[in-house]
């Protein structure tokens, strides 16, 4: 039973959301509706669930006194910091003044735009050491990766202008993004698409029960 | 001596790299230097779509990007903004990113601001809900059913502006400015299953994604990054806002980080020659 209960629920809805989608009756509507409200519940309760984690995992790394057990502390203490100033500031959100929204700019927008521009430095250093035109298919993706680059700013235009149009590396750049890029993008998705409806089938069906735990 | 220059070039301190690459990317910002940027026609048709549309119309501007992302889609979502607002187009936006939602909010309501429109009758800010899919998909039905109350607790049927809007049909069009995976969920839902009509912005890293979607039409309109935002800026006839000011940076960074391939792969190879690489 332990199995099939959790079967079955998966095949009922699996097959009556496929179903529906291609039945506009106002009752396949109305069910519809009230699973697209339950999904968001659920989606609202998985927050609880995920901060839950986040607690256990730092309250063990402090605990066991794990590497970083240290940057551990900080993170749980900006959690119960920030969740407490947002629950007892009635305006936390509209009030520009409070402490809420302070943090928010003057805290976490900081950190968050800072690690993200780091990612500059990085490339720019994995490109000086890694990026070898070791082979001809290595050789077309550099090349193909420069004259996306550069023609996909100002100054390439700048620099090939003087050329006819069709050579300039903006026009050279739309070329790769519209023919090359879109046949290989197209083909991943229509592969992409094909394997989720397989699976989906699968997981409906009850043939692929991964999903059911257990380890088997 | 000329291979040992190209050895201690292979092994450079990587510390060098990023010393020139925030010289070369924080120099061009305190001096403004003007650049051409030339417009690409899947900007121009998100400009044209929005241009066409005679004034009161509803356009609907999701936005999913949080202070990570806030230097390329900020500026993008300001200059789309901008322009509704100033073709008195009223806007409706969503926030399905939960930490941008305070950042978004502030960049609809500044924009807002600039033009002098009104909360409620001009633009409704809905917020966030969890589960971008399923909130998208039950938008396509009825807003109200995941927003049943704005972002600042008001009933939907109480702003002036809900009057009549139920669903993505009742939108002239939506722009989605999205740094997330989740923009994929606009073209399955909200375009694939609810016919709307959908143009994306999104960070340059992803741009590339979505070429096959504009080429299908399935999207009418793509801007890519900090250059898709400098485009529209221009259209919108504001040339020296941020995007086009941040240029010059993109534009010498991009340059010197090409120079940094080129001459790692020549150290690489005249080393490889001399049997020291």
């Amino acid at each position: 039973m332990r199995r099939e209960v959790p079967l079955t629920i998966v095949f009922v809805c699996g097959a009556f959301m496929a179903f529906q989608y291609f039945v506009p009756h106002h009752v396949s509507a109305t069910v519809y509706q009230y699973a697209l409200n339950w999904t968001i519940i659920i989606g609202i309760f998985t927050l609880v669930v995920g901060i839950g984690s986040l607690i256990n995992v730092h309250y063990d790394r402090i605990s066991k006194r794990k590497p970083t057990w240290r940057y551990s502390i900080v993170t749980l203490a900006a959690l119960a910091f920030m969740a407490t100033v947002g629950v007892l500031s009635p305006n936390a959100i509209t009030d520009t003044q409070g402490l809420f929204l302070k943090m928010y700019f003057f805290v976490l927008s900081p950190v968050q735009a800072t690690m993200f521009a780091l990612l500059a430095f990085f490339i720019a250093s994995a490109a000086y050491r890694a990026f070898r035109a070791k082979t001809v298919l290595a050789t077309l993706l550099l090349l193909s990766a420069v004259i996306v680059m550069l023609g996909r700013v100002p100054i390439g235009e700048t620099l090939t202008g003087w050329l006819p149009e069709g050579l300039r590396f903006s026009d050279i750049s739309k070329y790769i993004l519209d023919y090359p890029n879109t046949a290989a993008k197209r083909a991943i998705y229509i592969g992409v698409g094909l394997g989720i409806a397989g699976t989906s089938l699968k997981i409906i069906l009850g043939i692929e029960r991964t999903w059911l735990g257990g380890g088997k | 001596m000329a291979g040992g220059i190209w050895l201690k070039l292979a092994n450079l301190d990587r510390r060098w790299i990023y010393f020139v690459i925030g010289v070369v990317t924080f120099i061009p910002i305190l001096f403004y230097i003007e650049v051409e940027v030339n417009i690409t026609p899947e900007v121009e048709s998100v400009y044209h779509r929005v241009d066409s549309l005679a004034p009161g119309t509803v356009i609907m501007v999701p936005m999913e990007f949080s202070p990570s992302t806030m230097a390329e889609l900020e500026p993008m979502a300001r200059a789309v903004l901008r322009h509704c607002f100033s073709r008195d187009l009223r806007v409706l936006s969503t926030a399905l990113q939960i930490d941008g939602i305070i950042l978004i909010e502030k960049v609809l309501r500044e924009s807002a601001v600039e033009y002098g429109k009104k909360y409620g009758e001009d633009y409704v800010f809905l917020g966030y809900k969890p589960d971008a899919q399923s909130v998208i998909l039950s938008m396509g039905e009825n807003f109200r059913n995941s927003f049943p109350r704005d972002y600042y607790g008001d009933y939907l049927d109480d702003l002036p502006m809900m009057n009549g809007i139920s669903n993505y049909s009742n939108m002239a069009c939506i722009v989605n400015i999205n740094a997330t995976s989740g923009v994929d969920y606009w073209i399955n839902y909200a375009n694939g299953r609810y016919g709307a009509e959908l143009a994306l912005g999104v960070t340059a890293v992803i741009a590339t994604d979505y070429y096959t979607f504009l080429q299908s039409n399935q999207i009418f309109g793509l801007m890519g990054g900090l250059k898709g935002a400098a485009e529209y800026e221009r259209l919108i006839g504001r040339p020296k806002d941020i995007a086009n000011r941040s240029m010059t940076s993109v534009s010498v960074a991009h340059v010197f980080i090409i120079l940094f391939i080129i001459i790692g792969n020549v150290a690489y190879f005249v080393n490889r020659r001399k049997g020291q690489g």
